[in-house]
Protein backbone atom coordinates (compact mmCIF):
# COMPACT_ATOMS: atom_id res chain seq x y z
CA UNK A 1 0.00 0.00 0.00
CA UNK A 2 1.30 3.50 -0.68
CA UNK A 3 1.91 5.84 1.60
CA UNK A 4 2.58 9.73 1.81
CA UNK A 5 5.09 10.43 4.61
CA UNK A 6 5.15 14.26 5.66
CA UNK A 7 8.57 15.56 5.60
CA UNK A 8 7.47 18.75 6.41
CA UNK A 9 3.68 20.07 6.40
CA UNK A 10 3.53 23.74 5.20
CA UNK A 11 1.80 26.11 7.06
CA UNK A 12 -1.91 24.60 7.39
CA UNK A 13 -2.35 21.53 5.29
CA UNK A 14 -5.03 19.32 6.41
CA UNK A 15 -7.24 17.07 4.54
CA UNK A 16 -10.54 17.47 2.83
CA UNK A 17 -13.12 15.97 0.80
CA UNK A 18 -16.40 17.17 -0.38
CA UNK A 19 -17.90 18.06 3.11
CA UNK A 20 -19.62 16.84 5.90
CA UNK A 21 -22.99 17.24 4.80
CA UNK A 22 -26.35 16.91 7.20
CA UNK A 23 -25.32 18.10 10.21
CA UNK A 24 -25.50 21.18 10.39
CA UNK A 25 -28.27 21.52 12.50
CA UNK A 26 -26.28 19.39 15.30
CA UNK A 27 -23.48 22.51 15.07
CA UNK A 28 -21.49 20.55 12.57
CA UNK A 29 -20.45 22.84 9.93
CA UNK A 30 -19.69 20.94 6.27
CA UNK A 31 -15.92 21.86 5.81
CA UNK A 32 -14.59 20.63 2.73
CA UNK A 33 -12.12 22.49 0.35
CA UNK A 34 -11.68 26.21 0.62
CA UNK A 35 -11.61 25.95 -3.41
CA UNK A 36 -14.25 23.26 -4.40
CA UNK A 37 -13.26 24.38 -7.72
CA UNK A 38 -9.67 23.45 -8.00
CA UNK A 39 -9.99 19.77 -5.47
CA UNK A 40 -12.34 19.05 -8.08
CA UNK A 41 -10.64 19.76 -11.15
CA UNK A 42 -7.21 18.17 -9.21
CA UNK A 43 -9.47 15.04 -8.33
CA UNK A 44 -10.63 14.65 -12.17
CA UNK A 45 -6.81 14.86 -13.09
CA UNK A 46 -6.23 11.70 -11.64
CA UNK A 47 -9.56 10.03 -12.44
CA UNK A 48 -10.88 10.26 -9.01
CA UNK A 49 -14.40 10.56 -7.59
CA UNK A 50 -15.12 14.02 -6.84
CA UNK A 51 -15.48 13.43 -2.90
CA UNK A 52 -12.23 11.87 -3.18
CA UNK A 53 -10.34 12.93 -0.27
CA UNK A 54 -6.93 15.31 -1.10
CA UNK A 55 -5.04 17.60 0.76
CA UNK A 56 -5.18 21.24 0.80
CA UNK A 57 -2.32 23.17 1.25
CA UNK A 58 -2.40 26.55 2.07
CA UNK A 59 -0.14 29.79 0.91
CA UNK A 60 3.11 26.91 0.96
CA UNK A 61 3.19 23.06 0.25
CA UNK A 62 5.55 21.42 2.47
CA UNK A 63 7.56 18.11 1.66
CA UNK A 64 6.25 14.73 1.12
CA UNK A 65 7.65 11.26 1.19
CA UNK A 66 6.16 8.29 -1.25
CA UNK A 67 6.62 5.30 0.36
CA UNK A 68 6.22 1.48 -0.42
CA UNK A 69 4.57 1.72 -3.54
CA UNK A 70 4.14 4.70 -6.38
CA UNK A 71 0.97 6.76 -6.70
CA UNK A 72 -0.26 9.01 -9.16
CA UNK A 73 -0.08 12.70 -8.40
CA UNK A 74 -2.31 16.06 -9.59
CA UNK A 75 -0.76 19.60 -8.00
CA UNK A 76 -4.48 21.69 -8.30
CA UNK A 77 -3.10 25.11 -7.89
CA UNK A 78 0.06 27.34 -8.86
CA UNK A 79 2.61 25.91 -6.43
CA UNK A 80 6.05 25.53 -7.28
CA UNK A 81 6.80 21.82 -6.68
CA UNK A 82 9.54 19.33 -7.72
CA UNK A 83 10.11 15.35 -7.42
CA UNK A 84 13.83 14.20 -6.69
CA UNK A 85 14.90 17.26 -8.33
CA UNK A 86 12.66 17.21 -11.20
CA UNK A 87 10.19 20.22 -12.01
CA UNK A 88 6.61 19.14 -11.55
CA UNK A 89 3.53 21.04 -13.35
CA UNK A 90 0.61 21.75 -11.83
CA UNK A 91 -2.82 20.45 -13.67
CA UNK A 92 -1.15 17.60 -14.94
CA UNK A 93 -0.62 14.13 -13.80
CA UNK A 94 2.41 12.73 -12.66
CA UNK A 95 3.74 8.88 -11.24
CA UNK A 96 5.81 8.53 -8.47
CA UNK A 97 7.65 5.59 -7.68
CA UNK A 98 8.40 4.57 -4.42
CA UNK A 99 11.21 6.75 -2.83
CA UNK A 100 10.18 9.97 -4.73
CA UNK A 101 10.59 13.34 -2.38
CA UNK A 102 7.92 15.72 -3.41
CA UNK A 103 9.00 19.21 -2.65
CA UNK A 104 6.82 22.32 -3.04
CA UNK A 105 7.04 25.44 -2.36
CA UNK A 106 5.30 28.99 -1.64
CA UNK A 107 2.25 29.60 -3.91
CA UNK A 108 3.08 32.03 -6.47
CA UNK A 109 -1.15 33.35 -6.62
CA UNK A 110 -4.11 32.25 -4.53
CA UNK A 111 -4.18 31.15 -1.34
CA UNK A 112 -5.28 27.07 -1.25
CA UNK A 113 -3.69 24.28 -3.62
CA UNK A 114 -4.64 20.37 -3.26
CA UNK A 115 -2.34 17.39 -3.65
CA UNK A 116 -4.60 14.97 -5.23
CA UNK A 117 -3.81 10.99 -5.68
CA UNK A 118 -5.37 8.25 -7.69
CA UNK A 119 -7.54 6.39 -5.43
CA UNK A 120 -7.47 9.48 -2.76
CA UNK A 121 -5.87 9.39 1.21
CA UNK A 122 -7.17 6.56 2.91
CA UNK A 123 -8.34 8.07 6.44
CA UNK A 124 -11.81 6.74 7.95
CA UNK A 125 -14.76 8.88 7.69
CA UNK A 126 -16.45 10.21 10.46
CA UNK A 127 -20.06 11.14 10.32
CA UNK A 128 -20.08 10.15 6.50
CA UNK A 129 -16.79 12.49 5.92
CA UNK A 130 -12.83 13.36 5.87
CA UNK A 131 -12.98 16.50 6.13
CA UNK A 132 -11.07 18.00 8.58
CA UNK A 133 -12.64 20.08 10.90
CA UNK A 134 -9.60 20.94 13.42
CA UNK A 135 -11.99 23.41 15.56
CA UNK A 136 -13.62 20.61 16.76
CA UNK A 137 -10.62 18.05 16.51
CA UNK A 138 -12.80 15.95 13.47
CA UNK A 139 -11.88 14.28 10.43
CA UNK A 140 -9.44 13.89 8.32
CA UNK A 141 -6.00 12.65 10.24
CA UNK A 142 -6.77 12.80 13.64
CA UNK A 143 -8.86 15.55 13.19
CA UNK A 144 -5.74 17.98 13.30
CA UNK A 145 -3.67 19.70 10.73
CA UNK A 146 -0.47 17.59 9.04
CA UNK A 147 2.72 17.08 10.73
CA UNK A 148 5.86 16.14 10.75
CA UNK A 149 6.53 12.21 10.69
CA UNK A 150 2.61 11.69 9.81
CA UNK A 151 2.27 8.84 7.23
CA UNK A 152 -1.38 8.54 5.30
CA UNK A 153 -2.34 5.40 3.95
CA UNK A 154 -3.63 5.78 0.15
CA UNK A 155 -6.53 4.14 -1.34
CA UNK A 156 -5.05 1.82 -4.60
CA UNK A 157 -6.57 3.45 -7.26
CA UNK A 158 -9.67 0.87 -9.28
CA UNK A 159 -8.05 0.44 -12.74
CA UNK A 160 -5.03 2.05 -14.37
CA UNK A 161 -5.11 5.68 -15.86
CA UNK A 162 -3.31 7.44 -18.43
CA UNK A 163 -1.62 11.16 -18.66
CA UNK A 164 -4.01 13.65 -18.22
CA UNK A 165 -3.87 17.34 -17.83
CA UNK A 166 -6.19 20.73 -17.42
CA UNK A 167 -6.37 23.56 -19.77
CA UNK A 168 -5.27 26.64 -18.41
CA UNK A 169 -6.68 28.61 -20.68
CA UNK A 170 -10.26 27.03 -19.43
CA UNK A 171 -9.73 27.36 -15.74
CA UNK A 172 -8.92 31.03 -15.85
CA UNK A 173 -12.05 31.25 -17.18
CA UNK A 174 -13.52 29.63 -13.89
CA UNK A 175 -12.24 32.46 -11.48
CA UNK A 176 -13.80 36.03 -12.62
CA UNK A 177 -12.28 39.08 -11.46
CA UNK A 178 -14.13 42.06 -10.57
CA UNK A 179 -16.35 43.02 -7.09
CA UNK A 180 -17.80 39.35 -5.77
CA UNK A 181 -21.40 39.27 -5.71
CA UNK A 182 -23.40 39.18 -2.82
CA UNK A 183 -27.21 39.47 -2.03
CA UNK A 184 -28.83 41.61 0.88
CA UNK A 185 -29.59 40.45 4.11
CA UNK A 186 -31.10 38.55 5.91
CA UNK A 187 -30.84 40.93 8.44
CA UNK A 188 -30.32 44.11 5.84
CA UNK A 189 -32.87 46.31 8.35
CA UNK A 190 -30.70 45.58 11.31
CA UNK A 191 -28.57 48.52 9.54
CA UNK A 192 -29.61 51.82 8.62
CA UNK A 193 -30.39 51.95 4.74
CA UNK A 194 -26.77 53.73 3.81
CA UNK A 195 -24.67 50.91 5.14
CA UNK A 196 -25.67 48.45 2.65
CA UNK A 197 -24.87 51.45 -0.06
CA UNK A 198 -21.60 51.67 2.01
CA UNK A 199 -20.86 48.14 2.35
CA UNK A 200 -21.36 48.05 -1.41
CA UNK A 201 -19.58 50.48 -2.62
CA UNK A 202 -16.20 50.86 -0.30
CA UNK A 203 -12.75 48.84 -0.79
CA UNK A 204 -11.88 46.71 2.20
CA UNK A 205 -8.79 44.60 3.01
CA UNK A 206 -8.75 40.88 3.98
CA UNK A 207 -7.37 41.08 7.77
CA UNK A 208 -4.33 38.84 9.00
CA UNK A 209 -7.46 36.93 10.75
CA UNK A 210 -8.65 34.62 7.68
CA UNK A 211 -8.92 31.14 8.08
CA UNK A 212 -11.11 28.04 7.05
CA UNK A 213 -13.94 29.62 9.59
CA UNK A 214 -13.93 32.94 7.76
CA UNK A 215 -12.42 35.95 6.99
CA UNK A 216 -12.01 39.75 8.91
CA UNK A 217 -12.31 42.39 6.65
CA UNK A 218 -10.77 45.90 7.14
CA UNK A 219 -12.35 48.86 5.83
CA UNK A 220 -15.09 51.32 6.22
CA UNK A 221 -16.87 50.59 9.17
CA UNK A 222 -20.61 50.04 9.28
CA UNK A 223 -22.97 50.99 11.86
CA UNK A 224 -26.06 49.42 13.38
CA UNK A 225 -29.78 50.53 13.81
CA UNK A 226 -29.90 48.94 17.68
CA UNK A 227 -26.56 47.66 18.22
CA UNK A 228 -24.70 44.94 17.31
CA UNK A 229 -26.33 41.72 19.06
CA UNK A 230 -29.21 39.60 18.02
CA UNK A 231 -30.67 36.72 19.13
CA UNK A 232 -28.25 33.99 17.64
CA UNK A 233 -29.54 32.24 14.24
CA UNK A 234 -27.72 29.82 11.50
CA UNK A 235 -24.93 31.30 9.48
CA UNK A 236 -24.39 29.76 6.22
CA UNK A 237 -21.00 29.90 4.15
CA UNK A 238 -20.80 33.66 3.03
CA UNK A 239 -23.12 35.17 5.04
CA UNK A 240 -21.31 38.37 6.14
CA UNK A 241 -21.95 39.45 9.67
CA UNK A 242 -21.21 42.60 11.27
CA UNK A 243 -19.90 42.77 14.80
CA UNK A 244 -19.81 46.01 17.17
CA UNK A 245 -16.73 47.74 15.63
CA UNK A 246 -18.45 47.47 12.54
CA UNK A 247 -15.80 45.57 10.74
CA UNK A 248 -17.61 42.61 8.51
CA UNK A 249 -16.82 38.92 8.90
CA UNK A 250 -17.35 36.55 6.01
CA UNK A 251 -18.42 32.92 7.27
CA UNK A 252 -16.89 30.26 5.44
CA UNK A 253 -16.77 26.47 5.29
CA UNK A 254 -15.59 25.65 9.20
CA UNK A 255 -17.48 28.65 10.84
CA UNK A 256 -19.51 28.67 13.75
CA UNK A 257 -23.00 26.89 12.53
CA UNK A 258 -24.85 29.79 14.93
CA UNK A 259 -24.02 33.37 15.39
CA UNK A 260 -25.30 36.55 17.11
CA UNK A 261 -23.84 39.22 14.83
CA UNK A 262 -26.76 40.70 12.34
CA UNK A 263 -25.69 39.54 8.76
CA UNK A 264 -25.93 42.52 5.98
CA UNK A 265 -25.53 40.63 3.28
CA UNK A 266 -24.47 36.74 2.14
CA UNK A 267 -21.95 36.16 -0.83
CA UNK A 268 -23.11 33.86 -3.55
CA UNK A 269 -22.08 30.24 -3.80
CA UNK A 270 -20.15 30.85 -7.03
CA UNK A 271 -18.41 33.25 -5.60
CA UNK A 272 -16.82 31.35 -2.79
CA UNK A 273 -14.89 29.42 -4.54
CA UNK A 274 -12.72 32.16 -5.60
CA UNK A 275 -12.90 33.94 -2.22
CA UNK A 276 -11.40 31.39 -1.14
CA UNK A 277 -8.41 31.51 -2.85
CA UNK A 278 -8.00 35.06 -1.98
CA UNK A 279 -5.49 36.40 0.42
CA UNK A 280 -5.03 38.26 3.78
CA UNK A 281 -3.79 41.39 2.78
CA UNK A 282 -5.21 41.09 -0.72
CA UNK A 283 -8.31 44.51 -1.63
CA UNK A 284 -11.47 43.36 -2.75
CA UNK A 285 -15.30 44.67 -3.03
CA UNK A 286 -18.84 43.38 -3.30
CA UNK A 287 -21.60 44.17 -5.76
CA UNK A 288 -25.11 43.72 -5.08
CA UNK A 289 -27.22 41.23 -6.65
CA UNK A 290 -30.77 39.35 -7.09
CA UNK A 291 -31.11 36.14 -7.16
CA UNK A 292 -32.08 36.02 -10.92
CA UNK A 293 -28.45 36.82 -11.50
CA UNK A 294 -27.23 34.77 -8.60
CA UNK A 295 -28.54 31.74 -10.70
CA UNK A 296 -27.31 32.86 -13.64
CA UNK A 297 -23.40 32.93 -12.22
CA UNK A 298 -24.19 29.88 -10.78
CA UNK A 299 -25.10 28.24 -14.43
CA UNK A 300 -22.25 29.86 -15.96
CA UNK A 301 -19.56 28.08 -13.26
CA UNK A 302 -21.49 24.82 -13.15
CA UNK A 303 -21.13 25.21 -17.42
CA UNK A 304 -17.91 25.89 -17.48
CA UNK A 305 -16.24 23.08 -14.78
CA UNK A 306 -18.48 20.76 -16.70
CA UNK A 307 -16.50 21.99 -19.98
CA UNK A 308 -13.01 21.43 -17.53
CA UNK A 309 -14.36 18.19 -16.94
CA UNK A 310 -15.09 17.04 -20.47
CA UNK A 311 -11.71 18.50 -21.92
CA UNK A 312 -9.81 16.62 -18.75
CA UNK A 313 -11.43 13.74 -19.98
CA UNK A 314 -10.03 13.80 -23.51
CA UNK A 315 -6.23 14.74 -22.93
CA UNK A 316 -6.17 10.98 -21.68
CA UNK A 317 -3.33 9.44 -23.48
CA UNK A 318 -1.42 6.16 -22.59
CA UNK A 319 1.91 6.61 -20.47
CA UNK A 320 4.65 6.12 -23.11
CA UNK B 1 -43.01 47.06 13.17
CA UNK B 2 -41.70 44.39 12.01
CA UNK B 3 -44.21 41.85 10.28
CA UNK B 4 -43.70 38.04 11.59
CA UNK B 5 -43.23 35.79 10.06
CA UNK B 6 -41.13 36.53 6.97
CA UNK B 7 -39.24 34.88 4.59
CA UNK B 8 -35.54 36.57 4.04
CA UNK B 9 -32.85 35.39 1.26
CA UNK B 10 -29.96 34.28 3.40
CA UNK B 11 -27.50 33.92 -0.34
CA UNK B 12 -28.30 32.16 -2.93
CA UNK B 13 -29.00 28.58 -1.02
CA UNK B 14 -30.22 29.50 1.74
CA UNK B 15 -34.03 31.09 3.31
CA UNK B 16 -34.63 32.03 6.25
CA UNK B 17 -37.98 32.03 8.24
CA UNK B 18 -38.18 34.69 11.29
CA UNK B 19 -40.80 34.00 14.07
CA UNK B 20 -40.00 37.22 15.82
CA UNK B 21 -36.13 38.93 17.55
CA UNK B 22 -36.71 37.35 21.32
CA UNK B 23 -35.93 34.43 23.03
CA UNK B 24 -39.46 33.05 23.89
CA UNK B 25 -40.94 29.80 24.72
CA UNK B 26 -44.45 30.38 22.35
CA UNK B 27 -41.55 31.86 19.32
CA UNK B 28 -39.51 28.51 19.70
CA UNK B 29 -42.52 26.20 19.56
CA UNK B 30 -43.63 27.20 16.35
CA UNK B 31 -40.00 27.36 15.08
CA UNK B 32 -40.08 23.48 15.76
CA UNK B 33 -43.46 22.86 14.46
CA UNK B 34 -42.42 24.42 11.01
CA UNK B 35 -39.41 22.58 10.81
CA UNK B 36 -41.15 19.14 11.34
CA UNK B 37 -43.25 20.35 8.62
CA UNK B 38 -40.87 21.18 6.42
CA UNK B 39 -39.62 17.17 6.42
CA UNK B 40 -42.13 17.01 3.63
CA UNK B 41 -40.68 19.65 1.05
CA UNK B 42 -38.61 18.93 -1.75
CA UNK B 43 -34.85 20.38 -2.89
CA UNK B 44 -34.45 20.84 1.14
CA UNK B 45 -30.77 20.21 1.90
CA UNK B 46 -30.77 21.13 5.11
CA UNK B 47 -33.16 22.23 8.22
CA UNK B 48 -31.56 24.36 10.95
CA UNK B 49 -33.67 25.42 13.59
CA UNK B 50 -32.42 27.84 16.22
CA UNK B 51 -34.66 30.44 19.09
CA UNK B 52 -36.74 32.02 16.86
CA UNK B 53 -36.24 31.26 13.15
CA UNK B 54 -35.61 28.03 10.67
CA UNK B 55 -32.49 28.42 8.21
CA UNK B 56 -33.35 25.98 4.73
CA UNK B 57 -30.69 25.35 3.03
CA UNK B 58 -32.04 24.20 0.00
CA UNK B 59 -30.24 23.17 -3.87
CA UNK B 60 -31.34 25.78 -6.05
CA UNK B 61 -31.37 23.32 -9.17
CA UNK B 62 -34.23 21.48 -7.16
CA UNK B 63 -36.73 24.44 -6.31
CA UNK B 64 -36.26 27.92 -5.70
CA UNK B 65 -36.64 31.08 -2.93
CA UNK B 66 -40.33 31.97 -4.21
CA UNK B 67 -41.48 27.91 -4.52
CA UNK B 68 -40.41 27.65 -0.85
CA UNK B 69 -41.86 30.87 0.42
CA UNK B 70 -45.14 29.69 -0.64
CA UNK B 71 -44.81 26.18 0.36
CA UNK B 72 -43.79 27.50 3.53
CA UNK B 73 -47.06 30.54 3.81
CA UNK B 74 -49.27 27.08 3.12
CA UNK B 75 -48.06 25.63 6.16
CA UNK B 76 -48.37 28.28 7.97
CA UNK B 77 -51.68 28.68 7.01
CA UNK B 78 -52.86 25.19 8.34
CA UNK B 79 -53.21 25.06 12.00
CA UNK B 80 -50.08 23.10 13.56
CA UNK B 81 -50.52 19.83 14.65
CA UNK B 82 -49.07 20.27 18.71
CA UNK B 83 -45.23 20.58 18.07
CA UNK B 84 -43.64 17.74 18.70
CA UNK B 85 -42.42 18.00 22.36
CA UNK B 86 -39.28 15.96 21.86
CA UNK B 87 -37.67 13.51 23.95
CA UNK B 88 -37.16 14.04 28.16
CA UNK B 89 -33.71 13.78 28.97
CA UNK B 90 -32.19 13.63 32.98
CA UNK B 91 -28.89 14.63 32.98
CA UNK B 92 -26.98 13.96 35.95
CA UNK B 93 -24.40 16.73 37.08
CA UNK B 94 -21.61 17.10 39.43
CA UNK B 95 -22.31 21.07 40.69
CA UNK B 96 -19.11 23.42 42.04
CA UNK B 97 -16.06 22.91 43.06
CA UNK B 98 -13.42 21.33 40.34
CA UNK B 99 -16.44 20.37 37.97
CA UNK B 100 -17.46 24.17 38.01
CA UNK B 101 -15.54 26.50 38.89
CA UNK B 102 -17.66 29.46 38.77
CA UNK B 103 -20.38 28.67 40.89
CA UNK B 104 -19.50 29.87 44.11
CA UNK B 105 -19.09 33.16 42.70
CA UNK B 106 -22.03 33.37 40.76
CA UNK B 107 -24.13 32.21 43.84
CA UNK B 108 -22.82 35.04 45.17
CA UNK B 109 -23.08 37.61 42.84
CA UNK B 110 -26.90 36.75 43.32
CA UNK B 111 -26.55 36.81 47.25
CA UNK B 112 -27.59 33.02 47.10
CA UNK B 113 -25.40 30.20 48.68
CA UNK B 114 -24.09 28.01 46.24
CA UNK B 115 -26.81 25.16 47.44
CA UNK B 116 -29.81 27.54 46.94
CA UNK B 117 -28.20 28.07 43.35
CA UNK B 118 -28.19 24.48 42.90
CA UNK B 119 -31.54 23.77 44.09
CA UNK B 120 -32.69 26.70 41.70
CA UNK B 121 -30.84 25.37 38.43
CA UNK B 122 -31.94 21.71 38.87
CA UNK B 123 -35.36 22.09 39.98
CA UNK B 124 -36.20 23.94 36.12
CA UNK B 125 -37.28 22.30 33.00
CA UNK B 126 -35.36 23.16 30.25
CA UNK B 127 -35.87 23.03 26.41
CA UNK B 128 -33.51 22.76 24.11
CA UNK B 129 -34.06 25.59 21.97
CA UNK B 130 -30.94 25.28 19.29
CA UNK B 131 -27.85 23.19 18.70
CA UNK B 132 -24.43 25.24 17.68
CA UNK B 133 -21.57 26.73 17.81
CA UNK B 134 -19.58 23.68 18.28
CA UNK B 135 -20.61 20.27 17.10
CA UNK B 136 -23.78 19.38 19.73
CA UNK B 137 -23.34 22.22 22.24
CA UNK B 138 -27.03 22.59 23.26
CA UNK B 139 -28.58 25.76 24.16
CA UNK B 140 -31.48 25.50 26.62
CA UNK B 141 -34.32 28.06 27.69
CA UNK B 142 -36.14 27.87 30.88
CA UNK B 143 -33.34 29.14 33.18
CA UNK B 144 -34.98 30.83 36.47
CA UNK B 145 -34.44 34.76 35.75
CA UNK B 146 -32.69 34.64 39.64
CA UNK B 147 -30.00 32.56 37.97
CA UNK B 148 -29.22 35.56 34.63
CA UNK B 149 -25.69 36.34 34.91
CA UNK B 150 -23.83 38.55 32.64
CA UNK B 151 -21.20 36.71 30.61
CA UNK B 152 -17.64 37.08 31.94
CA UNK B 153 -15.45 40.23 31.16
CA UNK B 154 -12.81 37.99 29.71
CA UNK B 155 -13.67 34.92 27.92
CA UNK B 156 -11.65 31.42 28.70
CA UNK B 157 -9.60 30.81 25.40
CA UNK B 158 -10.42 27.01 26.69
CA UNK B 159 -13.19 25.21 28.09
CA UNK B 160 -13.79 21.54 28.92
CA UNK B 161 -16.16 19.81 27.17
CA UNK B 162 -19.63 18.59 28.97
CA UNK B 163 -19.67 21.50 30.65
CA UNK B 164 -22.76 23.34 32.45
CA UNK B 165 -22.53 26.84 31.72
CA UNK B 166 -25.34 30.13 32.60
CA UNK B 167 -24.51 33.00 30.23
CA UNK B 168 -26.84 36.31 29.88
CA UNK B 169 -30.57 34.29 30.08
CA UNK B 170 -29.54 30.90 28.73
CA UNK B 171 -28.16 28.04 30.53
CA UNK B 172 -26.16 25.54 28.19
CA UNK B 173 -24.79 22.07 28.13
CA UNK B 174 -20.93 22.43 25.82
CA UNK B 175 -20.08 19.00 23.83
CA UNK B 176 -16.14 19.31 22.95
CA UNK B 177 -13.37 21.62 24.51
CA UNK B 178 -13.76 25.30 23.29
CA UNK B 179 -13.50 28.91 24.00
CA UNK B 180 -16.24 30.43 26.57
CA UNK B 181 -16.92 33.79 27.89
CA UNK B 182 -19.52 31.84 29.98
CA UNK B 183 -19.58 30.94 33.64
CA UNK B 184 -19.40 27.54 34.48
CA UNK B 185 -21.35 26.07 37.32
CA UNK B 186 -20.80 21.83 36.95
CA UNK B 187 -19.94 19.04 34.43
CA UNK B 188 -21.90 16.42 33.48
CA UNK B 189 -20.70 12.69 33.07
CA UNK B 190 -22.43 12.62 29.81
CA UNK B 191 -20.31 13.18 26.29
CA UNK B 192 -23.36 15.27 24.48
CA UNK B 193 -20.80 14.31 21.17
CA UNK B 194 -19.21 11.42 20.12
CA UNK B 195 -19.10 10.02 16.34
CA UNK B 196 -18.24 6.93 17.64
CA UNK B 197 -21.49 6.48 19.31
CA UNK B 198 -24.66 5.07 17.30
CA UNK B 199 -26.31 8.06 18.27
CA UNK B 200 -23.29 10.36 17.57
CA UNK B 201 -25.38 14.01 19.28
CA UNK B 202 -27.36 13.69 22.25
CA UNK B 203 -29.51 16.37 22.16
CA UNK B 204 -31.69 18.16 19.65
CA UNK B 205 -33.86 21.11 19.19
CA UNK B 206 -36.89 20.57 21.19
CA UNK B 207 -35.84 18.02 23.62
CA UNK B 208 -36.44 18.55 27.06
CA UNK B 209 -33.59 18.31 29.78
CA UNK B 210 -33.62 18.38 34.17
CA UNK B 211 -30.49 18.27 35.60
CA UNK B 212 -29.88 15.72 38.52
CA UNK B 213 -27.26 16.75 41.25
CA UNK B 214 -24.67 13.62 41.78
CA UNK B 215 -21.42 13.56 43.86
CA UNK B 216 -18.44 13.93 42.90
CA UNK B 217 -18.12 10.20 43.81
CA UNK B 218 -20.93 9.36 41.33
CA UNK B 219 -19.15 11.40 39.13
CA UNK B 220 -15.96 9.67 39.04
CA UNK B 221 -17.93 6.32 38.87
CA UNK B 222 -19.67 7.31 35.48
CA UNK B 223 -17.43 9.31 33.99
CA UNK B 224 -15.59 6.58 32.20
CA UNK B 225 -18.35 4.76 31.13
CA UNK B 226 -19.60 7.26 29.35
CA UNK B 227 -15.84 8.16 28.30
CA UNK B 228 -15.60 4.88 27.02
CA UNK B 229 -18.45 5.09 24.24
CA UNK B 230 -21.77 4.36 26.28
CA UNK B 231 -24.40 5.79 25.09
CA UNK B 232 -27.23 7.48 27.48
CA UNK B 233 -30.93 7.40 27.16
CA UNK B 234 -33.78 9.59 27.07
CA UNK B 235 -36.18 8.85 29.41
CA UNK B 236 -38.83 9.08 26.36
CA UNK B 237 -37.97 7.65 22.82
CA UNK B 238 -39.46 9.22 19.87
Amino acid sequence: MTCLKVISPGVFSQIQDRGRYGYAHYGVPASGPMDPVASRLANAVVGNDPNAAVVELTASGGQYLIMEGSCLLCIGGDVPASANGVMLAPWVSHRLKAGSELRLGIMRQGMRAYLAFAGGIDVEPVLGSRATLTRAGLGGWHGRALQKGDELPLLSPAGSRGRRYCSHHLLERLYPQGPLAVIAGPQQDAFPPSAFYDFTHSRYRISAQADRMGYRLAGAPLSHLRGADMVSDAVVPGSIQVPGNGQPIVALHDRKTTGGYPKIATIISADLPRLGQMRPGQGLSFMAVDLNEAAIRAARLRQGLDLCLQQIESTETPWS
Amino acid sequence: MTRYPRCLAAGDRALLVEFGDRIDDRLNQQVLALAAALAEVDGLVKIIPTYRSVTLQYDPQLTDFDRLCQQIARILATPAAEANLGRRWRVPVCYGGAWGEDLAALAEHHQLTPQQAIDLHSAADYRVYMIGFMPGFAYLGGLSPSLFTPRRASPRAMTPGSSINIGGQQTAISSVPGPSGWHLIGRTPWVPFDPRRARPFLFRAGDRVRFEPISEQEFQRLAPRYRDGLSPQPENEL
